[in-house]
């Protein structure tokens, strides 16, 4: 059964206002045709995500996000349409047939997912999370995710030094 | 309220495919594909907050999953500007080497 069951608080009204910024932010990535507006755009999109995990209790999570995503993902991106030429950014080529199946199974996913979201019925939990636990968090990646936290580390400085070496100009490659 | 969080997680999931499906600039794939990872992060912190047993596993799965989507982005400019650099183009639907 679906149910449609909402209660307008104050953080039903936060999570609103949040959501339609993340929604158009998303959109208008999308839409738009110039890639540094797309990055921007997207950014704004990532803020809006973080605004929503303070709402969900996840302070340490939030500010993750804004460092990482706005603060080095976007900066990334827009480093990459720095060093690459968008000359042809203006006209988009017309595959109407290519965009037609991709939001009609866009469309179609997020039906079934919409389907099961309502239909699912989700228990109350049992006992809230209490806010402003970064020093959990921080208990909890030091004792018992130590091992995948040196893991992710190690992924990370094989990734940055991977990223370096392929995107060097090699030696004796002059252009 | 869980529902309807993991209901913007979805509506962002498919616009983030929406984007990866049918954009042509190589960098908006990227972009797409980082939007399609926060709404995953999305559902994750909803879980935690809201699913049945409310605990800090969800958002430290978040925190490794950003991690991991940090060192994709890095790799996947690398990756761009490589191939800028042999092709003269960022266009997706012109690395087409393998199919020739």
């Amino acid at each position: 059964m679906l149910t449609f069951n909402i209660d307008w608080s104050g953080e039903f009204f936060a999570f609103f206002v949040l959501a339609v910024c993340a929604i158009a932010g998303a959109v208008l990535a999308v839409n738009f045709t110039k890639v540094v507006h797309t990055a921007l755009s997207m950014a704004f999109t990532f803020v809006s995500l973080a605004g929503l995990f303070v709402l969900l209790r996840a302070e340490f999570v939030a500010f993750v996000q804004v460092l990482l995503y706005v603060g080095a993902v976007t900066i990334l991106m827009i480093f990459g349409i720095m060093m690459t030429k968008h000359q042809d950014e203006g006209k988009e080529t017309g595959r109407p047939l290519q965009e037609t199946l991709s939001a009609v199974g866009c469309l179609c996913l997020f039906g079934i997912l919409f389907y099961a979201i309502r239909s699912a019925g989700f228990p109350a939990p049992a006992d809230p999370l209490p806010g402003d636990n970064t020093l959990a968090i921080g208990k909890e990646l030091y004792t018992s995710y130590a091992i995948p936290f040196e893991l992710v580390s190690v992924l990370l400085t094989v990734a940055f030094v991977g990223a370096v070496a392929l995107a060097k100009r090699e030696e004796g490659e002059e252009s | 309220m869980l529902a309807s969080y993991l209901t913007l997680a979805a509506v962002l999931f498919c616009i983030g495919l929406y984007g990866v499906l049918t954009k042509r600039n190589a960098i908006v794939v990227l972009l797409s594909i980082e939007l399609m990872l926060n709404a995953v992060n999305l559902n994750l912190i909803a879980f935690s907050r809201y699913g049945i047993a409310p605990s800090l596993k969800g958002q430290v799965f978040a925190l490794f999953s950003m991690t991991v989507a940090a060192a994709e982005a890095a790799v996947g400019i690398a990756v761009l500007i490589a191939l800028y650099r042999n092709r003269a183009t960022v266009n997706v639907d012109e690395f087409d080497e393998l199919r020739r």
